[in-house]
């Protein structure tokens, strides 16, 4: 009997690990077949490059793309150096309280809502880059990158902070003993040795840029065009499909933001197995 | 040129630190200066008294009640759903896959980890649409779609955290059992489970918090401005972080806005509080198992 009952709990976990699997690919199942007549007779292509235009018959979500990448690669010019720093302050600089302090901000701020970034967006953000770089209403790709930025460099900071601390302390040992600084025993050692972190941490970073729905729902303006600048208003993939709700389930506009779902899908799943590339190579397990 | 790099990095990261500093004491700051004054009971159960709402005597009109509430159930919900298979699947995956079966659902779990939360609030949408279509007329988008998709959300936090805490378990404490004759599963429940502990318990916590806070897949299912207090799995609800969406987009006096802030205030609150909790429990294992690699 014990037997028995044994045997059935340990297909239970089986089944689990299955069905989650079963999920995952069932996700994109459905993007694909809902989606499928956009990309149906070879009009792949055009539903990438066209514009957006409901009346002409044009259902191209390049716009989109092109906001998506724009906002997320400005976010990550503003987080890595940031994250960078921070990092090094909090493992190299060593300055005991302060930077423990730094560290369990950081901590905090993984823990905050993104709601909560979007909406001290609009009130506190906005004005002042509309106030400051004369942008017409303020909400632009500048103002969801920066905000963006908040999101995502604590995940960055905490996970360059841990390469760094990864790399085996002989290492540095070495450099201390023959008569080097800390700050030469990161440049040359530590450094060199958590490049396949820092690329970890920065991929994983990209991905929640990407991913990000809220931050750039409220304050990039969701113009459907091109940005030419970062004073553009955009509209990335996320918040297309967020906005929009036709009532038609039939209507190609409405199938549109399956091809979204799809180009989120496929972006996500690139960085992932990148991520996994990279980490297999240098493999440390803890 | 080498010399001028090891002089000026000390700056630039004190440069980066006092920016982050200053950035999210002005994002806080903000918030809490504005929103401060909103916090009062009136917030909550607007003019019905608290006592008549939390009994559910009557409804609450134009108090945030409704909407805690309704992110209460439904993160009950979905915490319900995820945690049985999330925890089931980090045990196998721990304990019983081997080789290419471990890499290949390891592979999906972080693919799936990587999902924007919009992409799966579409695929509850789609589900709703198919479930409509072919199986019955009175499935619309409502609590349980949204608590089912928000479970498929946090499902592989809850994966990945059981198989770190299993797996970081040292042998010694792995092998007495089974050298005193207990079998494997019984090795798992009576010894494995219990030793690990504390990591489930806050990568569980964290999801709680993960499914408090989101957004994007409750705007797809089923979440509405006013609603009330749901009444069935099958109703539409309130919810705190889209009401606060819903606010700073549509708001048309300041005594609405000022609600938005105090929306906000308790959000951020409940989130901060669940977050300590998950690291007062277990600090490192929670955040391995989060950004691993």
């Amino acid at each position: 009997m014990i037997r028995i009952c044994e045997k059935a709990i340990e297909k239970f976990f089986f089944f689990s690990a299955f069905f989650s699997a079963v999920v995952i690919f069932s996700i994109f199942a459905f993007l694909f077949t809902l989606g499928l007549p956009l990309f149906s007779g070879g009009r792949f292509f055009s539903i990438i490059s066209q514009p957006w235009a409901p009346h002409l018959g044009q259902f191209g979500i390049y716009p989109m793309i092109a906001g998506t990448l724009s906002i997320s690669l400005l976010c990550m010019v503003f987080a890595f150096p940031l994250s960078f720093g921070c990092a090094i302050f909090i493992s190299v600089l060593n300055k005991g309280k302060v930077s423990l302090l730094l560290r369990k901000t950081v901590e905090m701020m993984t823990g905050i809502p993104t709601v909560i970034y979007g909406f001290v967006g609009i009130f506190l953000l906005v004005p002042l880059v509309r106030e400051i770089f004369d942008a017409g209403s303020g909400m632009c790709v500048l103002s969801a990158a920066l905000m963006l930025t908040l999101l995502v460099s604590p995940t960055m900071i905490l996970l360059f902070s841990d390469s760094f601390d990864r790399v085996p302390h002989s290492y540095g040992d070495a450099v201390l003993a023959v008569g080097g600084t800390e700050i030469q025993k990161f440049l040359y050692v530590i450094l060199p040795n958590s490049c396949s972190g820092i690329i970890v941490g920065f991929t994983l970073s990209l991905g929640r840029a990407l991913g990000d729905t809220l931050i750039a729902l409220m304050i990039a303006g969701n113009a459907v065009q091109v940005p030419r600048s970062p004073f553009d208003s955009a509209r990335t993939l996320t918040s297309h499909i967020a906005l929009i709700f036709a009532a038609d389930y039939h209507s190609l506009e409405f199938k549109a933001i399956f091809a979204c779902g799809i180009f989120l899908y496929l972006f996500t799943t690139i960085l992932v197995v990148a991520v996994r590339l990279v980490g297999n190579k240098q493999r440390i397990n803890r | 040129m080498k010399k001028f790099c090891e002089k000026m990095l000390p700056l630039f990261a004190w440069i980066c630190g006092i920016i982050l500093l200053a950035s999210i004491i002005s994002v806080l700051g903000y918030l809490f200066m504005n929103g401060v004054k909103s916090l009062n009971l009136t917030l909550i159960f607007g003019t019905t008294t608290p006592l008549d709402a939390l009994t559910f005597k009557r409804p609450v009109f134009n108090g945030l009640f409704p909407a805690i509430v309704g992110t209460c159930s439904l993160v009950f919900l979905a915490v319900c759903w995820a945690i049985p298979v999330g925890m089931a699947a980090g045990i196998y995956q721990a304990e019983y896959a081997k080789g290419k079966t471990k890499k290949i659902l390891g592979l999906f779990f972080d693919v799936m980890a990587g999902l924007p939360s919009i992409v799966v609030g579409l695929f509850g949408f789609s589900l709703t649409v198919f479930l409509n279509k072919n199986l019955s007329d009175r499935i619309s988008l409502c609590l349980l779609i949204s608590s089912v998709a928000l479970a498929f959300l946090v499902l592989p936090y809850i994966i990945r955290t059981t198989q770190m805490a299993l797996e970081g378990l040292p042998a010694s404490i792995r092998m007495t059992a089974l050298a005193l004759g207990a079998s494997r599963l019984q090795n798992i429940v009576h010894v494995l489970l219990p030793q690990s502990l504390p990591g489930i318990i806050s990568g569980v916590i964290l999801a709680i918090g993960r499914c408090a806070e989101d957004t994007a897949v409750i705007m797809l299912t089923g979440v509405v401005a006013s609603a009330g207090v749901p009444h069935s799995l099958l109703s539409h609800y309130e919810a705190l972080p889209f009401y606060i969406y819903y606010i700073s987009s549509q708001y048309t006096d300041q005594e609405e806005l000022a609600t938005g802030y105090g929306a906000a205030i308790i959000l951020l609150c409940i989130c901060l509080a669940l977050f300590s909790l998950a690291f007062i429990i277990k600090k490192r294992v929670t955040f391995y198992s989060l950004y691993r690699v």
